[in-house]
């Protein structure tokens, strides 16, 4: 418009400037008298006094709840409240180590990630570590240091406690494997004060048998250099040693491309052992075995590889195809390992190890994971009952609960002058001791650790000591008469032991990146061996049979629970177990042909009695895979003293935990177990669905990409189309992004890390077991595992075949298939919402309204995965979910980025979108676009594999566009891809390294021609 | 509506009534004090309709996780027996607009009780819409209005949405139809009544009827229309509903066949619910000469035919199913027969589909044990059959990891109970208070269809219910 003078006036009056419009001016109407009701009372003033009054009404009707938000009086530097700070840091608990990076929100770390820095957890996570952060907020964690169990002030313990110590002649601190070297001099310092002190070590889960062969020392493995890895029930992908750092170069040897030229090899794997573990899940080959011939096992292998040995021979399947492989291997690229406390057994597999010359390549230098002593410990225990102790302190360790010899220990402690416990509650071991000095979390606390010799990573806390709690360091350089400053101790160690400088900078760099580290390329040398093999076979050959008719036990430890010493952490509780999906229990695991020879099914109770020992009871599980005549019970459960969470969850087989191989004798008490163990999955077989899961054998792969594919055509008036070519919907635009995943079912292993750092992402309930009972768990991301099943046999009818589909095969092939939203293109669940609360984004992405649900359920019904999760309770804040959610300390894990859902409402995986946007916020913050592989997943990210590739498909340089690119000619497949609901999650073919004639996956391209009119699979 | 018929047929009034007893024998129940038996029978019904309250309440002040649902089988027992209750309602609705445009005179005597039902039935089923819903309280969601929630509007794709545009359609039509045949009648009381709160309730009610030539008329007329209107909702409501499932993914939901195969199925449960109503009314009020064997066989052959209509849909799917090679939809209908809920399966197999060939024998379907036993029997197959499409299809379907078994709790009974107690209650003020038969549509066939020419009778001297062969 072009500049004008033009002037309205809004009538004479103004032109004139009259001084009775000149005070009117500001008021909208010229004389409001008019329409007042002539009594003073203006209509507005009525209307608003009826609304403030009906408002007023209303709202003191309300309960309104009482929330304290008290502001910053002055801000702390570095706290930005809604942006996130991420620390380095390190996880530990016992020899289980994690090198991290803690996310905080306003002061409260809510989220662990790994820390890409470390070379030895190289960004992997696992679920205990995921979980630690809501350990740090367990309500059941003492407030005050306690006396005889009464609140004490610090000040007054430490000086009785340091009188105790002054008197005492024979001071023992007990501790499990300690990896911090700073804490190690501390313990040094106080011998210095206290010369009578000793310091045993003990691991709940040992590898002393395999530390003692090694001449004291844990060898260190690489998994990634061995093209044939046999493993002896050593489970080191779920629980052996240091499973997440395995499990990473496990997947090294095993990472297939479909790209011409790309790596179409793998490595091998051969799994003996007496339980479907992860590792045996996993393994291309499974032979099943015995307790009581495990040894034998190795010396059979022994000499199938060419060493000497003199004992009988046992009978596994595929022993002697594993030694045949091992044999024809390169020199050094092989690696053979046994999970058993033998040294026995461990000289043998050292020796095997030593003629495929291994030594050197994939056994290299040491690590510091297990330094318990079982010979010490148990001299500890018999002083202790002599009364040869006078004062002893309980350093990370509860050997009450979790050593074989807890109940001597809890009946002798009495005898001690001093017993000092630094755990964080009043557990089986503290509640005994006169004295408990709590211990603070690993996230308030100042520390390091040594995983491996050289390597170094470094604790610093990220949130001040909730409760009165102190380090122990703190109390022991107290007790020691030092400057109790634990972290001017600790710079002072690295200055001088470690960074050896004094400089600043390379301290704060160390606490920078998390880690120090030696330079790239340093080569370790090999653990010395020592052992006398001849000695040690004649042991083998006289404690182990070569066959055995007798029920045998045999314990192991849970992938998500461990030993326990998180077990009030109901994250863990809930976890499902990734081979039996059972939550919040052990149980008498036994094979399907051992239940039906002892008549017992599924949840009957058992009694269970091993000659010496406490009888127990537990309810069975039928366990697919597990080698007949076999019990295995889980340690890590059973505890009484740890909180409300474990407390009399499952029992406790420490008692037991030597008891390998001893014969047990099962009774069923005729009675069930009250409603069951909750498992999240409870059909084990998939159906020979092959829309479902698709895989093939390497060889197979070798020759086409696309083996093992299941690509379904429709039948049309014009010739067979693909699924996807015919459909009745317009689709969704994605210009901008489109968020997708990968998921490699050849690299995931199953261990299920990403189900619990979902969890704690998106503030997913607990619900406790009844509802997972009642298959309501509200897990946003699962991981479904398959049995292969019983082969149906030739000319069995269509009923019989179904049927005989369902049962699990004797020893079956394992498949794990990551399950979450797969937000489809062609949603179902979108169509059927009558109010809109999911829709769909122009990014691709599946989007969940809370607010706007109403519960109808219908999108959780029409889902072809089942991937919605209801909440049918109000399970964030009711009295019986007594979990997390619960109480105020729990409630400060929430990540304050996602909504908690309230009852009634529908939810479900929504691609981290709150990641997704803060991303897409910081690019355009700083004008750009966001980076290929900026945004990261909960799931993804916690993956130590590398098995979940999340990314913009719409990106050609994300590592998703890249596998895509290539996979889509090959090993990429949608599930269920004839409904045509177009996810945007791929999955690729599981490729296992087996022989045509011993895979059990049915033979697709032949059968399928052979038998079309039989099954005809595809839509006419 | 008085037209010839054929001497041939068998009188649809029998008993030599006369006009005049027409208004007695139906007035009778209406004017007198309650009897003993309603009292108690709606005694029980209110207890029943306390305890079900108390568990209605319960779901919804605690939560639908008092229900069996689980992550896999997201309904259950409430859209078996919303689904149910819709279903049993048809058969008014086709008596009332169906039967009227056949000229089907034999209606006129069942119209206003199976009227009356198909009210009560939806209330009952939409009590379940509603108990369904998480968030019941938000539920007026669903329904298209102005708002200012940043104008999200409904979700005109979801077949929910579609069901609560049918249910509220067919609910108000219905009401509509019933009461407009009622006023008539309600003159009639009204003229009758003998106490003053009496003559203004019953002449409120009325509308001031004065029964002219024109008032008649227009009566006749608006019948027709109404009945014109309900036509296509007899068919199309029942469809709608199972579009539910139709237009779904899920194998054994996902199938063309479901709007005729749960139109005949819902006519099929609404005539054994009429069925065991007027069995009990006719006995109860004495009324065996207006509801007589003639009418209770007509329903009885009409249940034949939509249950064999049914019986050939079960096949049909299973031929389907073996025929299209989709191996999901195989498996749901083999694991249907077959599978963990193989009992519910063969349950609703017997009860609708050899049920209701027991019809073809002459004397079962004109005995009144007969009948009203196998009416229950195919009521209970009815609620089977959506048990068994609804549950049997969600358990297992795509994915067997998330395959799981529903059982039902307390709740779920409770709140099935509730509308147990609902219907009856407010059946039984329906039938204590509002004439259970169309006096003036009675008297208009008397002409044609009645034993006796209705003029000029003597007194009548047998007891009312006694049969007449001369």
């Amino acid at each position: 418009m072009e500049n004008t003078t033009k002037r309205y006036w809004r009538g004479i009056e103004e032109l004139r400037n009259d001084p009775e419009f000149v005070k009117n001016a500001h008021r909208e109407f010229a004389d409001s008298s008019d329409i007042t009701d002539g009594g003073g009372t203006y209509r507005r003033d009525f209307l608003k006094m009826l609304g403030f009054g009906v408002a007023a009404v209303s709202l003191a009707a309300c309960e309104a709840p009482v929330r304290k938000v008290i502001p910053y009086l002055n801000k702390p530097v570095d706290v930005e409240p809604g942006i996130a700070n991420w620390y380095a840091s390190t996880f530990t608990d016992g020899g289980e180590y994690c090198s991290v990076l803690v996310k905080t929100r306003e002061g409260r770390p809510i989220k662990i990630e790994g820390n890409p820095q470390s070379s030895i957890s190289q960004g992997g996570v696992g679920t205990r570590v995921h979980a630690s952060v809501l350990s740090l907020y367990d309500n059941e964690k003492l407030r005050d240091p306690q006396k005889g169990g009464k609140k004490v002030e610090w000040t007054a313990l430490d000086k009785e406690v340091a009188a105790g110590l002054a008197s005492a002649q024979n001071i023992r601190i007990i501790s499990g494997t300690i990896l911090s070297p700073t804490t190690k001099a501390v313990i040094e310092a106080f011998k210095a004060k206290y010369p009578s002190t000793v310091h045993v070590s003990y691991d709940a889960n040992s590898a002393y048998g395999l530390t003692q062969v090694h001449g004291g020392q844990l060898p260190a493995f690489d998994f990634s250099k061995a093209k044939v890895i046999v493993s002896l029930d050593a489970d080191f992908l779920g629980t052996w040693i240091a499973p997440d750092e395995f499990s990473k170069q496990w997947a090294a040897g095993r990472k297939l491309s479909s790209a011409k030229g790309g790596n179409k090899e793998m490595s091998r794997h051969y799994d003996f052992s007496t339980l479907m573990t992860l590792t045996g899940a996993n393994a291309d080959y499974r032979g099943r075995l015995k307790p009581s011939q495990s040894g034998l096992v190795a010396s059979t292998l022994l000499r199938l590889v060419g060493g000497s040995s003199s004992t009988a021979d046992v009978k596994i399947e595929f022993l002697e195809k594993a030694a045949k492989d091992l044999k024809a291997a390169a020199p050094g690229t092989t690696l053979v390992v046994s999970g058993s406390n033998d040294p026995n057994v461990q000289v043998v597999v050292a020796e095997i190890n030593r003629i495929l010359g291994n030594y050197g390549t994939t056994i290299a230098g040491t690590s510091n994971y297990k330094q318990g002593n079982d010979a010490a410990f148990d001299g500890f225990v018999n002083d202790l009952k002599g009364g040869r102790v006078d004062a002893v302190l309980f350093y990370g360790a509860n050997p009450v609960y979790d050593s074989p010899r807890g109940k001597e220990i809890a009946d002798a402690l009495s005898r001690t002058k001093l017993s000092v416990s630094f755990a964080d509650r009043a557990d089986e071991t503290a509640s005994l001791c006169q004295f408990i000095a709590p211990d603070s979390h690993y996230l308030e606390s100042w520390g390091d650790a040594e995983p491996k010799p050289g390597f170094y990573s470094i604790v610093q806390p990220t949130i001040s000591t909730i409760f009165n709690t102190r380090q122990a360091q703190s109390s022991l350089l107290t007790w020691a008469g030092q400057n109790a400053d634990y972290y001017e101790f600790l710079t002072q160690n690295w200055a001088t032991n470690i960074l050896k400088t004094a400089s600043k900078e390379a301290w704060n760099k160390a606490v920078y990146e998390g880690v120090f580290e030696p330079a790239k390329g340093t080569v370790a040398a090999a653990p010395a061996v020592t052992g006398d093999l001849i000695t040690a076979l004649g042991k083998v050959s006289g404690t182990y049979k070569a066959s055995s008719t007798v029920m045998e036990f045999i314990p192991y430890e849970k992938v998500g629970m461990g030993t326990g010493s998180q077990a009030n952490n109901p994250w863990l509780q809930e976890f499902p177990d990734p081979i039996s999906k059972a939550t919040w229990d052990n149980y008498a695991a036994i094979s399907q042909a051992t239940a039906k020879k002892l008549g017992v099914h599924q949840n009957d109770m058992v009694k269970l009695e091993i000659a010496g020992k406490e009888a127990i009871e537990l309810p069975v599980l039928i366990q697919p895979g597990q080698t007949n005549d076999t019990v295995s019970v889980a340690i890590g459960y059973g505890r009484s003293k740890a909180g409300k969470a474990a407390d009399g969850v499952g029992k406790n087989v420490f008692p037991w935990i030597n008891s390998v191989g001893a014969e047990i004798k099962v009774t069923p008490t005729g009675s069930q177990y009250k409603w069951g163990i909750g498992q999240t999955q409870t059909h084990n077989t998939v159906m020979a669905r092959e829309s479902v899961l698709q895989e093939t054998i390497l060889a197979k792969y070798q020759e086409n990409v696309q083996a093992g594919r299941f690509i379904p055509k429709i039948q049309t008036s014009e010739g067979a189309k693909d699924a996807t070519d015919i459909t009745l919907w317009n689709g969704h635009e994605k210009k901008n992004h489109s968020w997708g995943m990968v998921i490699d079912l050849n690299l995931c292993t199953g261990c299920g890390s990403c189900v619990v750092s979902c969890q704690a992402e998106n503030n997913v309930p607990v619900v406790g077991r009844k509802e997972v009972v009642m298959r309501r768990e509200m897990h946003w991301i699962r991981i479904d595992r398959y049995y292969s099943s019983v082969q149906p046999k030739e000319g069995e009818s269509i009923f019989q075949e179904l049927e005989t589909l369902e049962i699990a095969s004797d020893n079956p092939e394992v498949v794990f298939q990551p399950m979450l939203c797969q937000h489809c293109s062609n949603a179902p669940c979108e169509t059927v919402c009558p109010v809109l609360a999911t829709t769909h984004s122009n990014e691709g992405m599946n989007q969940m309204t809370y607010n706007r649900c109403i519960g109808t359920r219908y999108c959780a019904n029409n889902c072809p995965y089942k991937v919605r999760r209801f909440n049918w309770f109000k399970y964030f804040d009711e009295d019986r979910f007594p979990y997390n959610f619960n109480n105020d300390l729990g409630k400060m894990v929430i990540n304050p980025e996602v909504t908690v859902r309230s009852r009634g409402v529908m939810e479900k995986c929504s691609f981290c979108v709150q990641r997704i946007q803060a991303t897409k916020l910081a690019a355009k913050r700083e004008r750009r676009r966001p980076y290929a592989n900026e945004v990261q997943v909960a799931c993804s990210q916690s993956c130590s594999t590398g098995a979940i590739i999340f990314g913009d498909m719409n990106n050609p340089e994300s590592e998703i566009s890249q596998v895509l690119a290539v996979e889509q000619q090959g090993r990429a497949f949608h599930m269920l891809e004839e409904i045509n609901v177009l996810p945007q999650i791929s999955y690729l073919t599981k490729i296992r390294n087996k022989d045509a004639a011993d895979s059990q996956a049915p033979h697709k391209e032949e059968e399928h021609k052979e038998n079309e009119h039989k099954h005809p699979k595809s839509h006419v | 509506m008085s037209h010839v018929s054929a001497v041939v047929r068998p009188p649809l009034v029998t008993g030599g009534k006369s006009y005049h007893d027409i208004t007695e024998d139906v007035c009778r129940q209406v004017e007198g004090k309650p009897t003993a038996s309603w009292k108690i029978v709606f005694g029980i019904s209110t207890i029943v309709l306390l305890l079900g309250t108390a568990s209605v309440f319960w779901t919804w002040w605690d939560g639908l996780g008092n229900w069996g649902l689980n992550k896999t089988v997201g309904w259950a027992w409430d859209i078996t027996n919303f689904v149910w209750w819709v279903g049993i309602g048809h058969a008014g609705t086709l008596i009332s607009a169906i039967l009227l445009l056949f000229r089907q005179k034999w209606r006129t005597s069942v119209n206003r009780a199976a009227e009356a039902m198909t009210i009560f039935a939806v209330i009952c089923a939409a009590s379940f819409i509603l108990m369904h819903a998480g968030r019941a309280w938000l539920a007026y969601w669903c329904i298209p209005f102005p708002n200012t929630y940043g104008s999200i509007w409904v979700n005109f794709n979801s077949p929910l949405v579609w069901d609560v545009f049918a249910i509220s359609t067919y609910f108000s039509v219905s009401c509509l139809f019933w009461y407009v045949g009622l006023i008539p009648d309600l003159a009639t009381i009204r003229d009758r009544a003998k106490n003053k709160v009496s003559k203004y309730i019953y002449g409120l009610l009325s509308m001031g009827w004065n029964g002219n030539t024109k008032t008649w008329f227009r009566y006749e007329y608006v019948s027709l229309i109404l009945a014109g209107i309900s036509t296509p909702l007899v068919l199309s409501v029942h469809t709608i509903v199972s579009f539910d499932f139709a237009t779904s993914v899920i194998p054994g939901w996902h199938t063309t066949i479901f709007p005729p195969y749960f139109v005949a199925g819902a006519i099929f449960s609404g005539f054994a619910m009429v069925n065991n109503l007027l069995l009990i009314i006719r006995w109860t009020f004495k009324l065996q000469d207006y509801i007589t064997i003639e009418h209770i066989e007509t329903m009885n052959k009409i249940i034949t035919v939509t249950g064999s209509i049914v019986g050939i849909a079960y096949i049909t799917e299973f031929f389907i199913a073996a025929y299209s090679g989709v191996e999901y939809e195989s498996y749901a209908f083999i694991n249907r027969a077959f599978g963990p809920y193989w009992w519910a399966y063969w349950a609703m197999m017997s009860c609708n589909v050899i049920t209701p060939q027991f019809f073809w024998v002459r004397s079962i379907r004109r005995s009144i044990t007969w009948t009203f036993a196998l009416s229950v029997v195919v009521n209970i197959g009815m609620w089977f059959e959506r048990f068994v499409i609804i549950v049997t299809s969600l358990h297992r379907d795509y994915i067997p990891s998330s395959w799981a078994m529903f059982s039902p709790t307390i709740i779920d009974i409770g709140d099935y109970v509730f509308t147990f107690g609902l219907f009856f209650f407010l059946f039984l003020l329906f039938a204590k208070y509002l004439p259970v038969i169309n006096m003036a549509e009675v008297k208009g066939v008397m002409k044609s269809s009645s034993e006796r020419f209705p003029y000029k009778v003597k007194p009548n001297t047998k007891k009312p219910g006694e049969h007449v062969t001369e």
